[in-house]
This record gives C-alpha cells, structure tokens and sequence, in this order.
C-alpha cells in the first residue's frame, strides 16, 4: 500500500542539523520510499482558486496556522504498522509530527 | 434447542467472524455471514442434532456463505480468478449444498484444531490507529455479537451514532491498511496494553457507581468472558491474567456494593457475607499463578490489592500496611495522582490520619486533580477521625459541590451530618 508522509512541523525549534539530516532515514527506508522531498516555507506558497471561470491567486497557504507541512515522502510498505514504524523513524518525528495519510487507489 | 444456540452464540460469535474475516478481509461480509450462519443453526440443529463442535460447524457454514456470495460477486464482475485464489478447496468444492459442506468440512475438522483467529481479531480492534471509543464499539460488535443497538443503550448514544462509529471505524481499517494480526513481538507490549484497557474500560462500563443498568452489566460480562479468552489465547502475558483477576474481585463484591436504594455502599460498610466466595476464590487463584511468573504490572498489583479486601473478614483485620505497600509499587509502575490519593487512604489507615492527610495535602498543593470530589471527600475523612470537625465539615461541603452524581452527594450529605452533629 501507498502512503504519503506529510512532514509537519509545529512552529519554530531548534534541532541539532546534524541530527535533522534525513539521509539516514532515507537510506533505512530503502526502495520503500518511492519519492520525497523538503518544501519551501508556506510564505513562499501560493494558493489557486478558479472561480466563476476567474483564476484567483493568492500568496500564502490555504490556511494559515503555526502548523506548517515542511516535507512530504511517498512510501510503498506492507500496512499501517510497517507505515507508522517508519514515520516513527523520521528525524521531524521527534520534533514536528508525521501524518500517514493512505493512498486512495492504495 | 433455542439455549444451545444462544449459548453457540455468545462463545462462538466471535471465533466466526474473526474466521471469516481472515478469509475475505471483509468485516462486513463477516458480520452477515456471522448471522446466517446462527440463523441456519436455529432451522437445522433442531432437526438433525447440536453438531459435536458447535464453533466448527458455525465457522465452516458462515466461511462457505462468505465465499459463496464473493464467487457469484466474482461471477457477475467477471473477477474469478479473486475467488478462487480465496477458496482453498478449489471451484471444485462450490458443488453441493453450503449445508453439505459445512457438515463435511466439520466433521473433517474434527480431530484437528479449528483456527482460532480471534486475537488476531482483538488486536485488529483495538489498533492504535482508531479513535478508542471506535475500539471500544468494534471490539463488543465483532467479539461478542451484541447488536449495534445493545452496544449503544449500553454507553447511552443514539444508535445512529453508535452505527456510524462502528462503519467509519471498520472503513478506516480498510482504507488504512490497519493489517489483521497478532503484532510482532516488538509491538506486543503496547499494543497488549492497549487491549486490556479497553476491556477494562468495557468492565466499568456496567461497574462505575450508578450506571449499572442490564445493559451494561451484560457488557461487563462480556468483559469478563473476553479477558478470561485472552488468557488462555496469551498464556505467557501475566497483566491479562492479572486483569481478569482484578475483574473477578471486584465483580464478586458486586452484589453489596449498593444498597436497596441503589445508593453506593462503601467497602468497610459493605456486608461481607454478600460477597461472592467463590468468585473471590476464582480471582485469588488466577493471580497467584499471575503473579508466580515474578513480572507484576499495574493489573497484577490492584488485583492484589483487591485480593486483600476481599479476603479480609472485617474492615479491621484488612492488611493496611500491606495494602499501602502495594499502592507505593503501583505508583513506581503507574505513577498518577488518583493513585496517590489510594495510597494516602491506605496509608492513613496503616499508619495513622496524620500521615496519609500529609499525602492528601501534598496533592492538593500541587494542585492535581482540580475539581475532583474525591480528594476533598478524602480529606474530610481524614479531619473527622483526626477531629478536626469543623475543617472536615467544611471538606464534606467542598467535595458536595463537585460530586457528580446525586447517589455520591446523598453519600456525602450523610456524612457530614454525622460530622455535623458530633460538632454540636
């Protein structure tokens, strides 16, 4: 099954970069990590509406809370549990969340 | 002939759904063929006997249903191939009545032992991943076969909603992934941990003060059924016995926990010869062979600690220190402020008012549990036999205040009386 990780983060911290160096995590996620990458902050982020046929466009996110998505990874793994052992694993896990949200084609 | 189904029903139900969801991962083709199978068993048991193992005839018929109805689903999508994959008998055994075969494969079944997947089943419901009052439904509905409607008089919502939790709670496990199985050893401890607190959730459903209609008493005794199974499904899990053991304590001073007004009678008033002995007896058994395998845990400690209440012959033969002992250990395991004050209670009574109010001070300074009537409640006792009267009486009036229920403020009411009229 598929799954998208969505990398959050609740705000500002501060994290040893060493520590924050996803290569690790990468290479432990092997070829069950099928894609991923860091986002740019959600200030450099721009929202599309098509209304009425008129492109609305505007800066920002949708919806702007302290909460933030910083990074996203696709996996490909057995289930659940396989999904929530490897996200546990992430170095945002222990500062930020990871939200493990299903494919919906699975 | 009606009982013998019934009795089918209540200790086979879930070893049949949990079969037929190993099979087709369909929870709701489960539950349906659940229901057929008990339905046959009412129109062909009286005519040709109880089978010799009434769960192997059950799962056999339900699993045949099941497969029946995705092979003419398969049949009418064109996806053969699925069902035949799921069949292991083969297109072969899809000859013949599912009657036929349900009776040929339990009776080939016979000597051997007929898959229990039903931990699987317990595990799958109480995943982390579902919201606990979604585990808390999902567990009775597909472990127990009480019906949506019994399970929603029982924890008072409507039974839309109860309906709507149970169908979003089995489509999550669907659309997430939430696999169906023991989880590997390194999980199994929490995850174990979390099943026991939702059947001991399912227990106080039918045991907390003043909601113990029949409906939820038969949810406490599916608790006690449920957790007696998983001892013997998790012989080497010592906090399962000690669950049951704590369960089967507390139920057998059941009966004198209330008084003719359905108001709560507390332990040292409580009449002793209404305690069930042979309950106790149960319970005490259960936990030395727990506790012989030297891993305690919560469970295991307040079994002890209700072992020792009820085995006590009198308020005053209770073994305090002990007891106080015990709630010091359970603190070190469990740490948390509502055992705190337990063991300041005991700790008053093995060694004097003066050092459990100490405890009971210390809580309230702290500011932990605000708002929680038990600690003034405590407090006051505590005052009185120091005779302290006026400061308990003013305790009894705090904990008035915050009592939740009218049952417990009556309870309080009396006691300050009495306190107030030793004041006078």
């Amino acid at each position: 099954m598929k799954y998208m990780l969505l990398i959050c983060s609740e705000g500002p911290f501060t994290a040893d970069p060493a520590e924050m160096d996803p290569q690790p995590w990468i290479d432990m996620a092997g070829s069950r990590r099928l894609t991923g990458d860091r986002l740019r902050d959600a200030e450099d982020a721009t929202t599309v509406r098509v209304r009425g046929g008129a492109t609305l466009t505007t800066d920002g996110p949708y919806v702007e809370t302290k909460e933030q998505i910083c990074g996203f990874d696709v996996i490909d793994v057995a289930d659940l549990d396989e999904a929530i052992e490897i996200a546990s694993k992430h170095p945002m896990a222990a500062y930020g969340m990871i939200e493990v949200r299903p494919f919906w084609n699975g | 002939m009606k009982e013998a189904v019934g009795a089918a029903w209540s200790e086979e139900w879930g070893r049949v759904v949990a079969a037929v969801i190993a099979s087709t991962g369909d929870w709701d083709l489960a539950e349906e063929c659940a229901q057929d199978a008990f339905e046959r068993a009412l129109e062909t048991w009286p005519r040709d006997g109880v089978p010799r193992r009434p769960g192997a005839w059950l799962t056999t018929t339900a699993r045949n249903r099941a497969l029946d109805r995705l092979r003419r689903a398969a049949n009418e999508s064109a996806k053969l191939r699925e069902a035949a994959r799921l069949d292991p008998a083969g297109p072969a055994a899809a000859a013949g009545s599912a009657e036929a075969q349900a009776v040929a494969a339990a009776e080939a079944a016979e000597g051997d032992a007929v898959p229990d997947d039903r931990l699987r089943l317990i595990f799958t419901c109480c995943h982390p991943a579902l919201p606990l009052p979604a585990q808390v439904a999902l567990t009775l509905r597909s472990l127990t076969g009480l019906t949506t409607a019994e399970i929603a008089r029982a924890f008072l919502v409507p039974e839309r909603t109860m309906a709507q939790r149970l169908t979003r709670a089995k489509a999550k496990i669907r659309h997430a992934g939430i696999p169906f199985r023991v989880p590997p050893r390194e999980l199994l401890p929490e995850r174990t941990a979390a099943v026991l607190a939702v059947l001991y959730l399912l227990f106080n459903a039918g045991y907390a003060p003043g909601a113990a209609g029949p409906d939820q008493r038969r949810v406490t005794a599916e608790a006690i059924r449920m957790t007696r199974l998983l001892t013997r499904l998790l012989p080497d899990e010592p906090e399962a016995a000690g669950l049951l053991a704590l369960m089967l304590l507390h139920e057998a001073r059941a009966a004198a926990r209330t008084d003719a007004a359905g108001d709560l009678v507390p332990l040292e008033e409580q009449d002793r010869t209404r305690w069930d002995r042979q309950g106790i007896a149960e319970g005490v058994t259960v936990l030395e062979v727990a506790l012989a395998r030297r891993r305690p845990g919560p469970y295991q400690i307040q079994a002890a600690i209700a072992a020792l209440h009820a085995q006590a012959a009198g308020p005053q033969d209770t073994d305090w220190p002990q007891i106080a002992l015990l709630y010091a250990e359970l603190a070190r395991l469990a740490p948390g402020p509502v055992v705190e004050l337990n063991r300041a209670v005991a700790v008053a009574m093995a060694h004097g008012p003066q050092q459990g109010l100490a405890l009971v001070d210390a809580l309230d300074a702290a500011g932990e549990l605000p708002g929680y009537h038990l600690l003034p409640a405590t407090r006051a006792d505590l005052l009185r036999r120091l005779g302290r009267t006026e400061e308990a009486a003013d305790a009894y009036r705090r904990a008035l205040e915050l009592a939740p229920t009218e049952a417990e403020r009556r309870f309080l009411r009396r006691r300050l009386e009495r306190t107030a009229g030793t004041q006078r």
